[in-house]
């Protein structure tokens, strides 16, 4: 499936901002079933200095700073890339989660430091009796890895609500827990909490949805914003998606844009600006795909 | 002669029948250890008196320096006294040289794990290193992650904490490598210790500290990513509730460098540059005194209000130093330590000089179960600091452990040894650390010659802390030759480029002038105010006198030392003295002197990097004669304070006009005295015009006091105060330094002389509102004022005053606006 991508984001202040900096993580990945065939990235007012490289977990990430003075920023990410159909896995035929968690208790083998990293707690989620204990119903003594997994997805598809104003981007883990609604943010964390406190790595994904859904079938919660899902670790499969929100293992209707520990490792534009008072912010993401390029 | 005895106390958490702490000065017999001899008979020659005087003395110059710390969450008193015991901790040449290899062994360990760490990490794909020592840290900062400073150094200050087991070898207790302080409180402890036992420290041969600093200047200028002639070094501190704040505040001035916070500094085209009075300036180093995490908003965390946002990309360009590297912090985690013996072999090919009190990190096995079968004799903590408090039980404990294990590690308790400890009076032994301070440089680190060795109070089990009440000691490091003498100051043949003006006075330090010029000349107009009040004040005031005091009584109102209730005219006599003594002593009145002098302290810390020691202790001798007098005196009694006060302002004023350069801080200073003294003119003569009897004699005098003129005046006139004449005087005289116009000419003369854009265009809106009223004063002729039968309220004096009154505040806010730009940082996500 190929898509055109716009992420459109634009802030209005109250107050003239005299300096501003940002993080955008805004560039689609290249890599496994999905391939990035063009990225731009419009600024205004345009910035006075710009740097792009490879963060820590591989995605792109572009530093920018603004000097002129302002009182409204647009940021524009436009992507084309291609992403090609999941082949799913046979959950019943994955090893035991048990196994993979003994793996990962002490001594951890250097090869596997890299997953490793994703059992350990993150700025935003921290791991605890608690979440092993709700998540341990999914998790017999012998069942397979992803088969449990995808059982943790349907448990809490089922028994947390979808509630746009229940949350904000801020909002701790904790509080979702308890008041069980949230979104699709607040889903992925839950469920990478749940899956580090058993002792398995987990991480966090944003990406986006297409906006509108191939003929005949239901629009999916999430699409004409950012989206988030969750990734887990399959020694078989390697990372394997899974969407809480929709209760689905995320195929070529998923763009990622960002893989990380959670959130706060690939929030999509941060900024910190001198000056600037309130502002309002709005986000529009249009995920087009290409005429005659489909399905 | 009397001999000195020593008391022993005993160790707590020591055991009964652990081995006999090893003690520091008393060797075989009791008898005093060679390299204490010397200072042994100093302290006996001295005899008991003189060595209770110098105690004292040791006491009183800490104070006098200001040298204090800050207690998180302690409203009471947030800057302690700083408790030094003046007599030093010794340590001798052979000694000395075993705990410098060992260090230094360790430091470059250190520094090449963090460069591991923040690169490759080979050392944990060879398994040398756990991964989870590093992946669980929430210090390890993946943004600093592929940034290699310049020189390969991550870890340009170390120090670590090391205390003496029983068998006499000294052991690591911690390593800190993110912010090691304390080097500054060993410069502070030197100069009380050496003040105090002169003789002693003469005597023995003891390293100086002049020298390490004079190496951490070349280093630091050194380590500036470009060559430039004179790199711009800046301290990064995250102010004044800062624990060690005035460790910084005065390491920053012995070194020469600026002391800035976060909002001082902003990243332009991925560059750090210092917003001051004159616009930016580029800085090339900085060393911090603000947490890893918090120093960049941006890409650490976002909810710092520390940092300086971008501060991380401007390192990664390579634009900028910054000491320590950001994220050295990991290599603090006591999880470290059971590693290292084994990293030390696998990286510099020996083995660890100098071995850590014993840690068992529970992310692996055998340490885990060792931990768990002995809780209750260990000391178990979160390994890498964080969030994670210590469970209530051990039972809580024990699960939380089995839960998440490699969050936990454990250390023996040990037996520290002892320290002669000069407590007034009486010499005890209490058990000491000491923590080493080193330096990399190009060549490798160096150790600081001396050292901060704290004493416990006898509570702690290790670690002692300076919040639960221990004291410090200088350590001396003693030399087998004569040592040579150092100094900080460049060498005479070395050229120097001429300078004449500071421009580069920091927006956020030209407020704090600018506000403590405002606050000390409210403090003298306050006092002057309730001097002149109390003066005509007595129990049997009544009648007359009490028409004389309710000009005088409102001019307090109005400079809210009074409450509004003092000017009813059934207040009681007694009630009314109450008002008197609450408008000197009750901090909590916003407009009580003790509250203005407090405020005039904590801005003068603000800027006690760029102030002289003798207007630091103008000011805090200012602020202790006020807080420290007994608020139960009598009224009159109290008007023997308010002569102190004015004598310590005017020593302040003295100190300011004789011995401050004139550069932008003094011209803020200025600017807000003369504001603030406008200010309470316009309101003491405004009220004496609306007063009763304008023209009595008896308040004709009142102002002449208040306005310090009365010399002036007898001197002019010789007779009796004239309304007329004194208004001339304190108004229009500008020969006279206290009068109106005096001080709009020297307003005038500032503003005439700070940078400003476009220096060729119309005047600025400052200048243009100061000509206003400089204009309406000049064209005024207080002849109107003798006329018979003139209504003073509407006469042009009162409309001249009633302008100035209402536009200072206007001039106030307009040079607040150009010149301090306070910048409010604020975060978006999406």
């Amino acid at each position: 499936m190929e898509y055109e991508l716009i992420h459109r984001t634009e802030y209005q202040y109250s107050e003239p901002v005299t300096v501003s900096q940002h993080a955008a993580r805004l560039e689609p990945v290249c890599e496994g079933r999905q391939e990035l065939s063009g990225f731009s990235l419009g600024i205004h007012p345009a910035p006075d200095a710009i740097s792009s490289r490879q963060d820590y977990f591989g995605n792109k990430v572009t530093v920018f700073g603004i000097r002129e003075l302002h009182r409204k920023l647009v940021v524009e990410a436009r992507s084309r890339v291609v992403v090609k159909p999941l082949t799913p896995p046979v959950p019943a035929l994955s090893p035991l989660w048990t196994q993979l968690a003994a793996r990962l208790r002490d001594p951890v083998s250097p090869e596997d430091a890299g997953i490793y990293e994703f059992c350990m707690d993150s700025p935003m989620v921290q791991v605890s009796p608690e979440f092993a204990r709700w998540a341990g119903a999914c998790f017999g003594p012998s069942t397979p890895l992803l088969a449990g997994v995808g059982m943790l997805m349907e448990r809490l598809y089922a028994e947390f609500e979808f509630d746009p104003v229940a949350t904000e981007v801020a909002t701790p883990l904790e509080q979702v827990w308890t008041k069980r609604r949230g979104v699709c943010q607040d889903f992925a964390h839950v469920a990478i909490a749940c899956l580090r406190s058993l002792g398995l790595p987990a991480r966090y994904v944003s990406g986006y949805l297409r906006t509108i859904p191939p003929a005949g079938q239901p629009r999916m919660q999430g699409a004409d914003a950012s989206h988030a899902w969750f990734s887990a670790y399959c020694p078989v499969n390697g990372w394997v998606d899974f969407d809480p929100t929709n209760n689905l293992m995320p195929s070529d209707g998923h763009i990622v844009v960002a893989v990380g520990r959670d959130y706060s490792d690939v929030s999509p534009l941060c900024g910190i600006l001198t000056g600037g008072g309130e502002h309002s912010l709005s986000v529009a993401v249009d995920v087009l795909p290409v005429e005659g390029a489909g399905r | 002669m009397k001999a000195l005895t020593l008391t022993s106390t005993s160790q707590p958490g020591a055991k009964p029948g652990s081995p006999q702490a090893f003690r520091e000065a008393v060797g075989f017999a009791g008898l005093p250890r060679a390299h204490w001899r010397s200072l042994w008979q100093e302290m006996e020659a001295l005899g008991p008196q003189e060595r209770l005087r110098r105690f004292e003395t040791a006491g009183r110059i800490i104070h006098e320096q200001g040298v204090t710390y800050n207690v998180y969450g302690d409203a009471q008193g947030m800057e302690r006294p700083w408790e030094l015991d003046p007599l030093p901790m010794l340590v001798s040449a052979p000694e000395w040289k075993q705990i410098e290899r060992g260090l230094i062994q360790r430091a470059t360990l250190i520094n090449t794990l963090l460069a591991d760490c923040y690169g490759g990490q080979r050392f944990i794909r060879s398994g040398d290193l756990p991964p989870a020592l590093l992946f669980a840290q929430s210090d390890f900062l993946r943004a600093a992650h592929g940034i290699k400073p310049g020189g390969g150094v991550f870890l340009n200050f170390y120090a670590a904490d090391i205390a003496r087991a029983p068998d006499g070898q000294w052991w690591v207790l911690s390593d800190r490598t993110q912010i090691p302080t304390g080097a500054g409180y060993s410069l502070a402890n030197r100069l009380v210790t050496a003040r105090v036992l002169p003789e002693a420290f003469r005597e023995n041969q003891v390293h100086r500290l002049a020298g390490f600093f004079r190496t951490l200047q070349s280093c630091l200028s050194a380590s500036a990513p470009q060559p430039v002639g004179e790199p711009r070094v800046v301290v990064l501190t995250p102010g004044p509730y800062n624990e060690t704040y005035f460790e910084q505040a005065y390491l920053a001035r012995y070194l020469g460098y600026s002391l800035v916070e976060g909002q001082d500094l902003t990243v332009q085209n991925r560059r750090v540059y210092l917003k001051t009075l004159s616009g930016l300036e580029q800085v090339d180093v900085i060393v911090r005194r603000v947490d890893d995490a918090f120093c960049d908003p941006l890409e650490l965390r976002n909810d710092s209000i520390l940092g300086v946002p971008g501060l991380t990309d401007a390192i990664r360009a390579g634009h900028v130093t910054v000491s320590n590297a950001l994220g050295s912090g990991i290599l603090q985690s006591s999880a470290f330590r059971p590693f290292l013996p084994g990293l030390c072999r696998a990286i510099l090919g020996e083995p660890l000089l100098m071995p850590s009190v014993a840690t068992w990190w529970c992310g692996q096995q055998a340490a885990r179960d060792a931990v768990l079968s002995n809780l209750e004799n260990l000391d178990v903590r979160p390994a890498f600091g964080g969030n994670s408090s210590l469970p209530k039980t051990f039972d809580d404990l024990r699960r939380a452990i089995q839960f998440a294990p490699h969050k936990w590690s454990a250390q023996e308790r040990m037996q520290f040894s002892l320290a002669p400890c000069w407590e007034r009076d009486v010499i005890v032994e209490r058990p000491v650390e000491l923590r080493v301070f080193l330096l990399g440089t190009p060549d490798g680190y160096i150790v600081m010659p001396g050292g901060l060795a704290r004493t416990g109070a006898g509570g702690a089990g290790f670690g002692f802390s300076m919040q639960n009440g221990g004291a410090s000691k200088d350590t001396w490091v003693l030399s087998e030759q004569p040592v040579e003498e150092v100094t900080l100051l460049a060498a005479a043949d070395t050229p120097v480029e001429i300078r004449r003006v500071g421009n580069n006075l920091p927006s956020r330090l030209a407020d704090n002038f600018f506000w403590m010029g405002r606050y000390t000349e409210r403090l003298d107009a306050s006092a002057r105010a309730l001097r002149a009040a109390l003066l005509r004040f007595s129990p049997e005031t009544g009648g007359s006198e009490l028409d004389l005091l309710q000009p005088l009584l409102r001019i307090l109102a109005v400079q809210e030392q009074l409450p509004a209730e003092s000017l009813r005219e059934d207040r009681s006599v007694e009630a009314l003295e109450g008002d008197f003594l609450d408008a000197i002593y009750n901090e909590t009145r916003a407009g009580s002197l003790r509250n203005i002098a407090s405020r005039v302290c904590r801005l003068a810390m603000l800027v006690r990097d760029r102030t002289s020691n003798d207007l630091w202790r103008a000011l805090s001798q200012l602020e202790d004669s006020v807080a420290n007098e007994m608020s139960s005196w009598s009224a009159g009694e109290a008007i023997g304070l308010l002569n102190r006060v004015l004598m310590l302002s005017s020593s302040f004023k003295g100190i300011v006009r004789e011995n401050m350069t004139r550069a932008q801080g003094w011209r803020f200073l200025d600017m807000g005295q003369r504001i603030e003294r406008s200010l309470s003119l316009c309101n003491l003569l405004q009220e004496s015009l609306s007063a009763s009897h304008p023209r009595s004699q008896g308040l004709l005098e009142s102002i002449l006091e208040i306005a310090d003129s009365t010399i002036t005046y007898r001197s002019r006139y010789n007779l009796v105060p004239n309304l007329m004449a004194v208004y001339d005087l304190v108004l229009l005289d500008d020969t006279n330094p206290r009068s109106m116009l005096f001080q709009l000419l020297q307003l005038e003369k500032h503003l005439d002389r700070l940078p400003r854009k476009g220096a060729q265009g119309p005047a600025s809106p400052e200048k243009r509102l100061l000509l206003r009223m400089l204009n309406a004063l000049r064209l005024l002729d207080p002849s109107e004022l003798g006329v018979p039968g003139a209504v003073l309220e509407r006469s042009e004096t009162a409309g001249v005053l009633s302008l100035v009154y209402d536009s200072m505040p206007r001039l106030s806010e307009l040079l607040a606006v150009t010149y301090f730009e306070h910048s409010h940082i604020s975060r978006t996500s999406a």
